[in-house]
């Protein structure tokens, strides 16, 4: 057999049934679910009188729509009290495992499903989500799916998929001090572009990826998405090992052991072909800020506002124009005085206890700029709620003019009453800088959590560097 | 699932490139627990100004584009979130088939569970499609069979499609009904599936115990 990458060792270990010219019947492990995208997938099962095939592989999270304050109190808003209502009755009926919004487990589908060892390396996982790809940081093959695809493997625990092609991503050098996963993963995107992965599963190596953590891995795989890719991987090793034991879903003991063997194997083979390299050199990168309403369109602190017209294509000159005018922001403007009104830290990119822990470190003693009107903490979840709180982060945050929140997805979708108003300003650690995205209006700008702390304190982007500060991830 | 077999309708121009599906169905709508009705929503807030007045700005408003059921559209349409949502407003809105050089992954899948036909053309020749949809009542037939979109001024493109895609879509296949056939297969893989999988079952997993209310 030729030497195979990662993603056709995992493609090939899920195969149940193939034929010539046709996709392929992939087994899926583990199925994860939320109240956003599973409501129609259910009632279509339903009316076809079908089953749940594997209720004991599908896991439920209210994230997408809960509120992070109050929780304890009603839910005013009828549409979302009926999403989490579905989601309730949909799991008692086919035995689904639910972290419901008052679990002490609850939080982001995908800060819990690594945190409670659900995910592990060489599993098929999918989730009606397209920031699935951020199991892939433990060797997965993760990715988004349709509600479609979710009645499809509620109903048969399998996937119909075509074989997607794959871009090695090979990221050499030490990360400079204040540079993290988070403006590793941005720069990768400005680099190939936001459909530069369109078609791909993207495999991340180098000495730079090996040196992340789990939480910088995840941050990485995590915007795969944003570079068009539906998922993106990391090979495990001895990190991706210790990271794992010991957590509740993860086998124990002997079995472990046996595990690890299996992980192990899952690297790809000397000389295995990818369809196509991209390199980057990290110690050559600066903390990025995005400027416009894709996460492509970024560039370092250092910089500024691109024009419109610098741009050679005039497709792409047009949509520079038109986030110019979004963003309210004009050519040449340097990203250091863009003035900011909100502050989010959250999201599924960035609310794992390492990217609080950072923030804090940034913010300790210090106070929250008076021009802001709002700096919002959301740990990812109540897991890493209730760690920051043992540490003693939560009260750094408020100390400084942050607000401390209960876990959920926040102000990165603004499907709660976490959104930001129009007009206004955020730096924000999600993934999305698209109009509307935080809120109708709204202009995102993505940043590190460190940045994000920074920016909250000045009330305008810093060039974090020059802090002195440990970025961690 | 609507086969999709032919399909000929006037032709609506959206020259944005990137266009996210947050833009088609924006999260408030995401809330809803039906697969119908999305396509009074679908670009939402390019599409209205307050009170839900049209914007008159929007390409999509245009008297010119009413009854519109082809979209032509710039690369990597409909990309970011995979919320199916998108899909169905397009549906919904009376589009069937969607043009652009390129589009997201996760979109151009769920085209295919809802008998919406995703056609990539190259670059120049969606520059020619954006250019000829400058006429009045511009119409395009698209042929799923022949792979093909023309019109009536000669404009003939070819496009290529998955022949496995192209089958489900002619005939409107119920895709989970085809897998579900091949329930022995599962049964059988699941039996012998790598030890990783079985380790641990994952439902004698107890943290209820430990979980407050």
């Amino acid at each position: 057999m030729p030497p195979q990458t990662l993603y056709e060792k995992i493609w090939d270990a899920h195969v149940v049934h193939e034929e010539p010219g046709q996709p392929s019947l992939l087994y899926i492990d583990r199925h994860l679910i939320h109240e956003g995208t599973s409501p129609q997938a259910f009632t279509g099962l339903k009316a076809a009188g079908r089953a749940v095939r594997r209720p004991d592989l599908t896991f439920a999270v209210m994230d997408h729509s809960v509120p992070t304050k109050n929780r304890h109190l009603p839910i005013l808003d009828d549409t979302a009290r009926l999403q989490f209502e579905a989601l309730a009755r949909n799991c008692r009926e086919t035995g689904v495992r639910l972290f419901d919004m008052h679990s002490r487990n609850q939080g982001i589908v995908h800060i819990i499903g690594p945190e409670l060892g659900i995910t592990q390396p060489g599993q098929t996982i999918v989730c009606g989500d397209s920031h699935t790809s951020t199991h892939g940081a433990f060797g997965t093959l993760a990715f988004g799916i349709g509600t479609s695809e979710v009645e499809h493997v509620l109903a048969t625990q399998c996937l119909v998929q075509f074989k997607s092609k794959t871009l090695l991503v090979r990221v050499e050098g030490k990360r400079p001090q204040g540079v993290t996963a988070k403006d590793v993963i941005l720069a990768i995107i400005g680099k190939i572009g936001v459909a530069g992965g369109a078609g791909h599963v993207l495999e991340y190596a180098g000495a730079t990826i090996r040196a992340l953590s789990m939480e910088g891995r995840m941050t990485v795989c995590n915007m795969s998405i944003e570079a068009g890719a539906r998922a993106g991987m990391v090979a495990p090793d001895e990190t991706t090992f210790a990271y794992l034991e010991g957590r509740p879903f993860v086998p124990r003991g002997k079995d472990f052991q046996v595990a690890v063997d299996y992980w192990k194997s899952l690297a790809a083979d000397p000389g295995a072909k990818y369809d196509r390299v991209v390199e980057l050199r990290a110690d050559a990168l600066a903390p990025m800020v995005t400027w416009g309403t894709n996460p492509g369109m970024v560039t370092d602190v250092t910089g500024a506002v691109p024009d419109p017209n610098s741009f050679s294509d005039p497709v792409d000159r047009q949509a520079a124009a038109r986030a110019l005018e979004y963003m309210g922001l004009k050519p040449g403007t340097k990203l250091v005085d863009i003035p900011l009104d909100r502050v989010f830290i959250g999201s599924c990119t960035n609310s794992r206890i390492e990217d609080l822990r950072a923030a804090a470190r940034v913010v300790a003693g210090k106070k929250v700029a008076k021009s802001l009107k709002q700096a919002l903490v959301v740990p990812g979840s109540r897991v890493v709620k209730a760690q920051a709180e043992k540490e003693g982060l939560d009260k750094v945050f408020t100390a400084a003019g942050f607000e401390w929140r209960d876990a959920g997805c926040s102000m990165c979708i603004g499907m709660n009453d976490d959104v930001l108003p129009a007009g206004e300003r955020c730096a924000s650690t999600s993934n999305r800088n698209f109009e509307g995205r935080q809120g109708k209006g709204g202009r995102t700008h993505l940043v590190s959590p460190i940045m994000a702390a920074a920016a909250a304190l000045e009330g305008h982007f810093v060039d974090i560097r020059r802090w002195d500060v440990d970025g961690a991830e | 699932m609507h086969p999709f077999t032919k399909h000929a309708g006037v032709v609506a121009a959206l020259d944005r490139v990137n266009v996210d599906t947050d833009q088609m169905i924006p999260k408030q709508f995401c809330k809803l627990l039906t697969r119908e009705g999305y396509g009074r929503l679908l670009f939402y807030d390019w599409r209205y100004l307050d009170g839900e007045k049209p914007n008159p700005d929007f390409p999509l408003n245009r008297p010119r584009y009413r009854g519109a059921s082809v979209l032509l559209t710039r690369a990597n349409f409909a990309c970011g979130s995979s919320r199916e949502h998108a899909v169905w407003g397009v549906l919904d809105y009376g589009f069937r088939v969607v043009i652009a050089p390129s589009f997201g992954d996760i979109f151009y899948n769920n085209c295919f569970k809802n008998g919406v036909l995703p056609v990539a053309l190259a670059d120049a020749e969606v520059d020619e499609l954006f250019r000829r949809a400058e006429r009045e009542g511009y119409r395009l037939s698209v042929d799923l069979e022949k792979q093909t979109v023309a019109d009536d001024g000669g404009l003939r493109f070819e496009f290529q499609i998955d022949p496995a895609r192209k089958e489900s879509l002619l005939k409107g296949l119920d895709e989970i009904g085809l897998s579900l056939q091949h329930a022995n297969e599962i049964t059988a893989y699941e039996k012998k599936r790598q030890p990783r999988a079985e380790m641990h079952d994952p439902a004698g997993v107890d943290l209820t115990a430990a979980t407050p209310r």
